[in-house]
């Protein structure tokens, strides 16, 4: 791996060893002295053309424990008129002498731009672009669920993925990029997903995606789910049409507390309630849902660093060797 | 020997039998066999044309010379020498200069700096309404009566979406048979888009321009066109959804015509995939599906002509985020090569077709009365000969065009543009340019270059 752009093309191995690797890092993140030497002499550059202080200082804390150099740099100009174009911005960074650029951008495909021209040759990690995916914040979901259904089964997180794992992800698809990256890497990790969503904030050309679509909630619950993810409705949503109200999105499509009961009433006892944060509370989470033993949204901040630790580490720790093929060599005749 | 007399031998008229032509004074003085032994013929440039194919000088009804206003990003002088190598002798140059061609003194700038390069005629396109703006008629007779004297009016780029504008309009130049070319885009269903709506933008995360909110606007305008009983021209037809209505309308009659660019005939969204802004273009490109449908329309003459939509960009505006980038692709020197891959080497059409859509229905669309004419004696000498069996790898540093945002860079693409005629001037030969055209009040004038 050179670059973390996308989960869609991130093949199975690749995933694992990511999350294999954040649980190395979460080791150390539960030591007094959280720092490891991997990465002295390594500058990474956090570059957010949008603002993100979460994203931005969960990588920042992951990159100070590995002993990286990190430098912050909030290009908030977003057109050519107004800033400095990505390219004189990428070439500054690459004469800098950037190892690594995190990028968060609002337009879908920035970091791939970086990654396909030669405005700099660092490894690109993508920390959120416009529409299109979020790659480390899957990783962290899958990481989360990962430990959650290793518990259930009582083994170790190492090695395992997520097979036969029922995950729901309801709110505004159309425009997450959370969910984007989740689809493709549970899929890829042997989930079953199902997107619930209004038809609005759903896209065209979603029946093509590996999962399934709901438009009702309530039966998603009753169909039987270990993981409810509840999507950020964004603010400029509200007044364009796509529902008509917020209230009425929260009845149809929102955990409240009439389903958190619901979950004790199916039995599903063990089903975990997830969210990417920053939340509102009361219109997609109610309160009672986010504070519930069930939530893990505390547990996906922490594993957070774990795995922007692991993607850090493994794109700029040398390490280069070809990614494993998934499958099992089982005889010579292939050579 | 003669300077303006020139014997073609052996040429595959519109791909048929091989044949001379000989051109004397600006026009086809003889073809076929009495050629060689005209009278003019004996101090006549031979130019051997075995394998060679001679076809009218082709007319883009869809070109973008970005001059007055973005003259980094082409002028005349440059869009034209591009047009003349890829076998051009007319081009209908788009109203969205700054300032927009929506005056007669414009119009006229534009006309006169075409005669002042000598390239190609350039005819200029009207704005249909006040800079571009959709509010208020410009004065299309002005226009229509200067020395540009212009028939297609167009607010290419942006659509003529208020309803009763658009009938003003199409009403109006009935008056100097003008014909209205629509940019059809619903403004509401494309706020933000930014590539075709459907699977790969699903998954791209790239705002969608439905193909609902192209045929929406092809609907009612030709439902207008035939209310009012005037003449529609559809801009980039990009849909199968919209081939269908332009049938169903010239099915009843309607006087509707329609064009297509070659990339809409060859590339599709999935290119997208790349965020590479060269594919960036408005209409986006389209599914396999439509470029299939886009190919038999166009072999069955629901659409009529080949636009290039030619439209040069400085690479600072390429060269940056998908959504920053702007929409527009070079075209001029790729149009005849990627028509031949798409249409003649699939053999859906041969070059007589190709000459129907490239050269006389254009022609006729912009009442152009010297272009688009038979290879005939007696005919303007508007001509251009290709070699069908050339292959060539698309370079878009080589190119005339100032634009270096060529969507077919690096692919291989047959055909070549050896010769052109622009008026019994060899604009282009060998397959390189050669000096223009000098129309008679410039003659005296001492070219720049």
């Amino acid at each position: 791996m050179k670059h973390l752009l996308s989960t869609q093309d991130l093949s199975a191995a690749d995933a694992i060893r990511i999350l294999d690797t954040a649980e190395e890092m979460a080791a150390v993140g539960e030591r007094e002295v959280k720092k490891l030497p991997a990465l002295r002499g390594r500058t990474v550059v956090n570059l957010f053309f949008e603002d993100s202080t979460r994203t931005r200082i969960s990588f920042e804390a992951a990159a100070k424990r590995l002993s990286a150099d990190v430098i912050n740099f909030a290009a908030k100009g977003s057109s050519v008129s107004k800033g400095e174009s990505l390219k004189d911005t990428a070439q500054t960074l690459a004469a800098i002498g950037a190892d690594a650029v995190v990028i968060r951008h609002w337009a879908s495909g920035a970091p791939h731009r970086l990654a396909a021209t030669d405005w700099i040759d660092a490894a690109v990690i993508n920390a959120g672009d416009g529409t299109h995916e979020h790659p480390t914040q899957a990783l962290l979901d899958a990481f989360t669920m990962r430990r959650h259904w290793a518990r259930l089964h009582g083994t170790e997180s190492q090695g395992t993925d997520l097979s036969g794992m029922r995950v729901a992800i309801a709110g505004d698809v159309l425009h997450s990029r959370v969910a984007r990256s989740n689809v493709w890497l549970l899929r890829t990790l042997g989930a079953d997903v199902t997107l619930v969503a209004p038809p609005t904030l759903l896209p065209i050309g979603v029946e093509e995606w590996p999962c399934k679509v709901s438009y009702n909630l309530d039966d998603t619950l009753e169909a039987g789910v270990d993981a409810m993810m509840m999507l950020r409705v964004q603010g400029e949503r509200m007044n364009a049409s796509f529902f008509p109200s917020t209230r009425e999105y929260s009845r149809r499509w929102g955990f409240d507390d009439t389903r958190l009961r619901a979950l004790d009433e199916l039995g599903l006892k063990d089903t975990i309630i997830m969210h990417p944060g920053p939340m509102n509370r009361g219109l997609e989470i109610s309160s009672a849902a986010a504070d519930s033993p069930r939530s893990t949204v505390l547990d996906q901040v922490r594993n957070g660093v774990s795995v922007r630790m692991a993607a850090l580490y493994l794109l700029l720790s040398g390490d280069t060797r070809e990614t494993v093929p998934a499958t099992t060599p089982s005889s010579k005749e292939s050579h | 020997m003669a300077e303006n007399t020139y014997l073609i031998r052996g040429a595959a008229i519109l791909g048929g039998d091989a044949e001379d032509l000989l051109i004397s004074d600006g026009v086809i003085a003889a073809r076929g066999g009495g050629a060689a032994s005209h009278e003019a013929a004996g101090d006549a440039i031979v130019i051997e044309a075995a394998g060679l194919v001679a076809l009218p000088g082709m007319v883009d009804i869809h070109t973008h010379l970005r001059e007055p206003g973005r003259e980094d990003a082409e002028t005349v002088e440059t869009g034209t020498r591009a047009a003349a190598l890829g076998g051009y002798t007319a081009v209908h140059a788009m109203a969205n200069s700054n300032p927009v061609a929506d005056t007669a003194g414009v119009v006229e700038q534009v006309h006169s700096l075409g005669r002042a390069s000598g390239w190609v005629d350039v005819r200029p396109v009207g704005a249909v309404t006040v800079g571009l703006a959709g509010e208020q008629l410009a004065e299309l007779g002005a226009m229509a009566d200067s020395r540009a004297r212009v028939r297609v009016f167009s607010d290419d780029g942006i659509c003529v979406h208020d309803p009763v504008l658009m009938r003003r309009a199409l009403e109006y130049v009935k008056a100097f048979d003008g014909v209205v070319a629509q940019h059809a885009q619903e403004p509401r269903l494309t706020a933000g888009a930014q590539m075709n709506e459907g699977a790969v933008s699903a998954v791209l995360g790239l705002g969608g321009w439905p193909a609902v909110a192209e045929e929406s606007i092809i609907a009612r305008d030709v439902l207008l066109a035939q209310h009012v009983g005037s003449r529609l021209h559809v801009c980039h037809v990009s849909t199968a959804g919209s081939v269908e209505i332009i049938r169903w309308a010239k099915s009843r009659g309607i006087d509707v015509t329609a064009e297509v660019t070659p990339h809409h005939l060859l590339l599709t969204d999935e290119l997208v995939r790349s965020y590479d802004p060269v594919y960036k273009v408005n209409p986006p490109l389209r599914t396999e599906a439509d470029v299939l449908a886009l190919r038999e329309a166009l072999a069955d003459g629901t659409i009529d002509v080949i636009g290039t939509d030619h439209a040069p960009h400085p690479s600072e505006h390429k060269e940056c985020e998908w959504a920053q980038a702007a929409m527009g692709m070079t075209g001029l020197e790729t149009a005849l090569s990627v028509v031949q891959e798409t249409m003649i080497e699939t053999g859906l059409m041969g070059w007589a077709d190709f000459a129907r859509v490239t050269s006389t229905v254009p022609a006729r669309i912009g009442r152009l009365e010297d272009q688009g004419r038979p290879l005939e004696a007696g005919e303007p000498a508007n001509i251009i000969l290709v070699d069908p069996a050339a292959r060539w790898t698309v370079d878009p540093y080589k190119m005339a065009t100032m634009g270096r945002n060529s969507p077919f860079k690096g692919r291989e693409l047959p055909g070549a543009v050896i010769a052109t005629f622009f008026k019994g001037h060899p604009t282009v030969l060998d397959g390189k340019l050669n000096v223009p055209y000098r129309h008679p009040e410039t003659a005296g004038a001492v070219s720049g270059n």
